[in-house]
């Protein structure tokens, strides 16, 4: 069996002095789809935030691809799509140049050629933006924002795509272009991490959920089943005021 | 065009035209960074580097460029590690930079007040032969860095998150832009003076984008915005003997003006361009179905 495309070992990790996860197990082998689920603050963008080196790691251990975190250099095999309501930053950019940032990782120098600019309008063929590629992003939709910054990730071809509710605020038929796309990518022996408040149209491709609450692992197997809304996990009761440090709510998913 | 004949008004249109391509160059990437009010910060810890220069005898302009190099890196590190008073930090840097200069210059020998407000509105008709040899240089650093790294700091300043990622190394490039911020700062500083220096980085940038879609469009415009107006205030200054920093300054937000003014129209024409391209039979406007009552009248 190869190694694990990534595996975190008891990770720990604090946002100002609050513990956010609380040692964590996670492995995803190669090819999987493995979605993170959980309430708002149990620890799924901290998680997935600790793996790309954003959020400092307490104790533990991250592997990628075999290599530990801090020694890992190629990020060419990595697709990354950060939490985002807009793609665009302080100053007008076309849809082209934001995606084209995401090949950079595959560019020497910083010089883009013909191969990388093919790759960005592949990229931007398998999200449905190729005919939007000369407008500026301000003048597109929420669900065409979502597009580009999945475009931008996929741009530098990567083996393992992380993504972060990529779904939030997109409309359903965007949701259902963004499900196709991921199809495509797996069925190609793309391996997925990805951050889901519901799992919705991406339900049937996905192996694994592991499911957080409070910073634990609750949970590390096959997606719930969706009966209803409560049959969600991240809609199990949540309890703001509890005191700190008090035993979590334990779900029907461990017993 | 007799104002050539004469070498300081040569020189500082040489001076003027490369703060004109720098400092929108530098601005854009800060205004992309949602840090459009760097460069004002950059210009006043420069005060205490211009006091530094009088009262240790050393060159204004390279002492300027040390201390403000210095306190960019600071601010750049205040913002990596303190993130939750940053903003008090800044502060201190900004208020601490400025009276430092007033009182460096103050216990110099050979200043007063009145070095400072050369630096502090500029003044052209005295840049010296050695200042433009500085400004040259220092320009040539600038555009080298803007340019030549353009796409690295483009991804960086649009989603750092995303570019750490990519592999960038989003830590050192932070600090290039922090850098090259504060040798702008520097370069402008004889032309528009420190405290008008950050509406030449920031106002041509805001200017194109109100035409643009683009980034690299917006540089461009950016760029020639800035060297229009460096040129046409530094000549109108010469004919007029009002003060070059301030006619730049005005003249730049005439500009954005003028840009804006035009936006409207502009807007209006790609959207019946747009409008045109649709296929026929599909209408650009809303239309209210048939059978339904237009005032939204609804039948009880």
């Amino acid at each position: 069996m190869s190694e694990p495309v990534i595996s975190l070992r008891g990770v720990r990790a604090e946002l100002g002095s609050r513990p956010v996860l609380r040692g964590i197990d996670l492995t995803v082998d190669r090819g999987e789809v493995v979605a993170l689920l959980g309430a708002n603050g149990s620890g799924k963008s901290t998680a997935i935030r600790t793996i790309i080196g954003q959020v400092p790691v307490g104790a533990g251990e991250i592997k990628l691809f075999g290599a530990p975190r801090h020694g890992f250099r190629d990020w060419a095999r990595v697709g990354y799509v950060p939490q985002r309501t807009t793609a665009a930053g302080g100053v007008p950019a076309t849809v082209t140049e934001i995606v084209s940032s995401g090949r950079l990782s595959r560019a020497r120098f910083g010089v883009l050629r013909k191969a990388d600019h093919a790759a960005v309008r592949r990229a931007l063929e398998l999200v449905g933006m190729a005919d939007r590629a000369k407008d500026s992003v301000n003048a597109l939709s929420g669900g065409q924002h979502q597009r580009v910054l999945i475009a931008r990730a996929l741009a530098a071809e990567p083996e393992l795509l992380i993504m972060d509710e990529p779904m939030a605020g997109v409309d359903l038929a965007s949701q259902e272009i963004l499900a196709q796309t991921l199809r495509d990518q797996v069925a190609s022996g793309t391996t997925v991490l990805l951050v889901l408040h519901e799992l919705g149209p991406l339900e049937p491709l996905i192996d694994r959920a592991v499911v957080l609450r409070d910073g634990c692992v609750t949970h590390d197997g096959p997606p719930p089943q969706a009966l209803g809304q409560h049959a969600l996990p991240g809609h199990d009761h949540v309890h703001p005021h509890a005191p700190a440090g008090a035993e979590p709510i334990r779900t029907g998913l461990l017993s | 065009m007799d104002l050539l004949n004469y070498a300081f008004m040569q020189r500082a249109l040489l001076a003027a035209v490369l703060v004109g391509i720098t400092a929108p160059a530098v601005g854009i990437y800060l205004v992309q960074r949602r840090q459009a009010l760097m460069g004002d910060g950059i210009g006043h810890v420069a005060m205490t580097g211009v006091g530094l220069g009088f009262l240790l005898n050393a060159s204004p302009v390279w002492m300027a460029t040390l201390v403000s190099v210095l306190g960019a890196v600071l601010m750049e590190l205040i913002r990596w590690y303190g993130r939750t008073r940053g903003d008090i930090a800044l502060a201190m840097l900004f208020y601490g930079g400025m009276a430092g200069g007033v009182m460096f210059i103050n216990l110099a020998p050979t200043g007063s007040n009145a070095n400072l407000t050369s630096y502090l509105f500029g003044s052209l008709s005295t840049v010296s032969e050695s200042d433009v040899t500085a400004i040259c240089l220092l320009a040539a650093f600038v555009v080298l860095v803007t340019l030549g790294l353009r796409r690295q700091l483009f991804a960086v300043s649009q989603d750092e998150e995303f570019a750490r990622v990519t592999g960038l190394p989003v830590r050192a490039l932070n600090l290039l832009t922090a850098i090259t911020a504060a040798v702008t700062v520097t370069v402008a500083m004889r032309v528009v003076g420190l405290l008008l220096v950050s509406a030449l980085m920031v106002v041509p940038v805001a200017a194109a984008q109100q035409l643009t879609r683009s980034f690299v469009a917006t540089f461009a415009v950016a760029v020639a915005i800035g060297v229009t107006v460096t040129i046409g205030g530094t000549v109108t200054s010469y004919y007029q003997d009002v003060p070059p920093g301030a006619t730049i300054v005005l003249l730049t937000i005439a500009a954005f003006l003028a840009m804006t003014a035009l936006a409207a129209p502009l807007a209006r024409r790609r959207a019946r361009a747009l409008a045109a391209a649709q296929p026929a039979g599909d209408p650009a406007e809303c239309m209210i179905p048939a059978g339904r009552e237009p005032d939204g009248k609804v039948g009880v």
